[in-house]
């Protein structure tokens, strides 16, 4: 099987969707001419041309707005933000128009659009651009967020994105797009909706997604090779839907579970899903769930600091050296 | 043109007949009423054709009988009833009719401008002879998201047309103390994005429909936009919750646009000028549509309320098409 990046992933899914469906178009700031402001679109102008690739201004509410007006009506717009943290402009937009139309017209109009970019901190660019807003997505009923770590989850998961009917967002990684991994040549598309065992293992469940995964991945091996744990690593892939089946279905094997996630800690993702193992998984759980979040702050610029505040493999090591 | 007439007295009748609904307790939320409104929403729509769009504010149901929605879907809709043009899901501010090209009913005051842009970027890609006509009062005008879309639809040569229904008031707030703008007007701030423009008198429905039409054609045929400015006043307050309507304007000001600039009277007026209908035949319009307001306050009377189990349906197109769902897991979180 051929490795490829992740960005390359991505890229392909656009440009197979582009291929199948006349109606795909993507749009969003520098991705035709400039190639991409992190090259995820690099030379789908030359291939498709500016009908299918459009170069939009710097108007986040504006051309998504448009995007969402254009998918009423059939076209199916694929939208980059060069960086989640600028959803933020467009929030009336991506929050109120995106989940309310279908809603409020009782089901009569659909609005099949992508909202793609990278949500990550890591990369020393302050509090203004390193938000993760997965939770606050996933808290709007009628949004669909997904959070791909690997370049085989990114291709599969965007293709699906792309032919959903309903609005899907995409949480990309800037730190993620030059990774590589093994991708088929074949087509495929995985479902939403639907986690990952990304690592199999029978003494604790790992529940993490996006960014995260690489550091549950990270501490999974010094678990394994310093204190002999076997960790199972849960990828959930998607946030909404969310996968309950796979995470209950793992903590009843492991019976302990620590939750690493980028967002910070108050309202975040795994907060719900917390609530979803003790729910569902009470009388299975040996320990108390433990969770690693980012620091409860804004994103501190300090590149000596930075990585200080994100989740690390040794806090994941830690929190499940202390349950065990 | 008796056609116009018997549209705006629809329109007409039918607000006044929400208001007693209102009154009786039996509409939540907010009122938002097109009382003198009637001649922009009759004209712009007797303009469409099959790729022609139309979505509009809050202020909704006038362009929602306009397109031919039902006094019945509409009323009901009032009451929050299953009968409803949204199920009673969307309320006062949210009536949708797509198979009319009718996209809504938004409430977020200048929101619905981009998606208004989006529906003419639609219509482009598809290589339509159409456009979209995005309505909004004089207060959304300064709303950011709005100056968004007429940098998008200038700089792309959409078939947008953005029409600024210019009541005067953006709620309590008169024009002057809300907005800054060339002397001209607020149309005028097209200037700014090389875009067309024409400011036009409301109470007239011809000049109405002669300013709409050069903007339709400007769109048909060169996929340009314009920005429209028609004035034009309202004489309830912002909503029905409006109770200082008479506290930021004169009831001599009221007075003055009832008796001398209301575009129904106006319209009227030059029907029996001209011999084209007598008071006879304006009665008969006129007792028709009281009559079939009136059915409608009884249709949404005796209609159900929606099931509390549809609160969860028309979220997600897969959840209401299980069999051609292809995701998985969970979508909706109530336990």
């Amino acid at each position: 099987m051929p490795e490829i990046s992740y960005r390359q992933a991505i890229k392909d899914a656009l440009a197979e969707e582009i291929e199948r469906d006349e109606n795909v178009v993507v749009i969003g700031e520098e991705v035709a001419q400039y190639n991409g402001a992190y090259k995820v679109t690099e030379g789908l102008l030359e291939r498709y041309g500016p009908k299918r690739i459009v170069d939009a201004p710097i108007s986040e509410a504006g051309f998504i707005g448009m995007g969402i007006g254009a998918s009423m009506l059939g076209v199916r717009p694929v939208m980059e933000l060069m960086f989640w943290s600028f959803a933020y402009v467009a929030w009336d937009q991506i929050i109120n128009n995106a989940s309310s139309v279908r809603y409020m017209s009782g089901g009569l109009i659909n609005v099949p659009i992508v909202i793609r970019g990278p949500a990550n901190g890591g990369t020393n660019v302050g509090a203004t651009h390193s938000h993760t807003p997965e939770n606050l997505i996933a808290n709007m009923p009628g949004l669909k967020v997904v959070c791909p770590a690997t370049p085989y989850d990114a291709k599969g998961l965007m293709k699906s994105a792309i032919r959903d009917n309903d609005p899907v967002y995409v949480m990309e990684s800037t730190l993620l797009y030059g990774t590589t991994g093994e991708v088929p040549e074949e087509e495929y598309v995985i479902p939403l909706g639907k986690a990952d065992i990304k690592r199999e293992g029978t003494d604790v469940t790992i529940v993490c997604h996006g960014p995260s995964v690489s550091v549950a991945m990270t501490a999974a091996q010094i678990l394994k090779e310093e204190h002999d744990i076997d960790a199972e690593v849960l990828d959930l892939r998607s946030i909404r839907p969310l996968d309950e089946e796979a995470i209950i279905t793992s903590v009843k094997k492991t019976n302990r579970a620590v939750l690493v996630e980028e967002n910070r800690p108050f309202c975040g993702v795994d907060a719900q899903i917390a609530y979803t193992i003790q729910n569902k998984a009470f009388d299975y759980l040996d320990a108390p769930i433990q969770r690693v979040s980012t620091i409860d702050a804004p994103a501190i610029y300090s590149p000596a600091v930075e990585p200080e505040q994100l989740p690390k493999a040794a806090n994941v090591v830690e929190k499940v050296l202390s349950i065990m | 043109m008796v056609g116009f007439y018997r549209e705006m007295v629809r329109i007409r009748r039918f607000e006044e007949r929400s208001l007693r609904v209102y009154q009786q307790g039996k509409i939540g939320g907010f009122l938002h009423l097109y009382i003198g409104q009637e001649s922009i929403a009759v004209a712009c729509a007797s303009l469409m054709g099959d790729h022609d769009h139309m979505i509009t504010a809050y202020r909704n149901h006038g362009h929602a009988l306009a397109v031919g929605m039902s006094m019945n879907e509409c009323m009901a809709e009032l009451l929050g009833k299953a009968t409803g043009c949204s199920k009673g899901k969307g309320g006062s501010m949210h009536f949708f009719a797509p198979d009319k090209n009718y996209w809504g009913g938004h409430g977020i005051v200048g929101g619905q401008i981009p998606l208004g842009v989006g529906l003419a970027y639609g219509v482009k890609y598809k290589d339509q002879k159409g456009s979209a006509m995005a309505f909004m009062g004089d207060g959304a005008i300064n709303q950011g998201a709005v100056h968004e879309a007429y940098n998008l639809a200038a700089l792309w040569d959409l078939p947008a047309i953005f029409i600024i229904e210019n009541n005067g008031y953006s709620m309590g707030t008169s024009q002057e103390r809300s907005s800054s703008h060339p002397k001209e007007g607020l149309a005028a701030r097209a200037e700014g994005y090389g875009m067309a423009w024409e400011i036009i008198n409301g109470e007239s429905l011809f000049a109405i429909r002669d300013g709409v039409g050069r903007a339709i054609k400007r769109a048909h045929e060169e996929s340009k936009p314009t920005i429209l400015e028609i004035h034009t006043y309202r004489y309830q307050g912002h909503s029905v919750a409006d109770a200082n309507a008479k506290k930021y304007r004169t009831k001599e000001e009221i007075d003055d646009y009832r008796k001398n600039h209301d575009p129904l009277n106006v319209y009227r007026l030059f029907l029996l000028d001209q011999k084209i209908m007598s008071e006879d035949e304006m009665k008969e319009i006129d007792g028709e549509a009281k009559q079939e307001a009136e059915v409608a306050a009884q249709f949404a009377d005796e209609s159900e309320f929606p099931t509390v189990e549809s609160i969860t349906e028309d979220v997600y197109w897969e959840a209401d098409n299980p069999d051609k769902r292809t995701s998985e897991g969970r979508l909706f979180f109530n336990d």
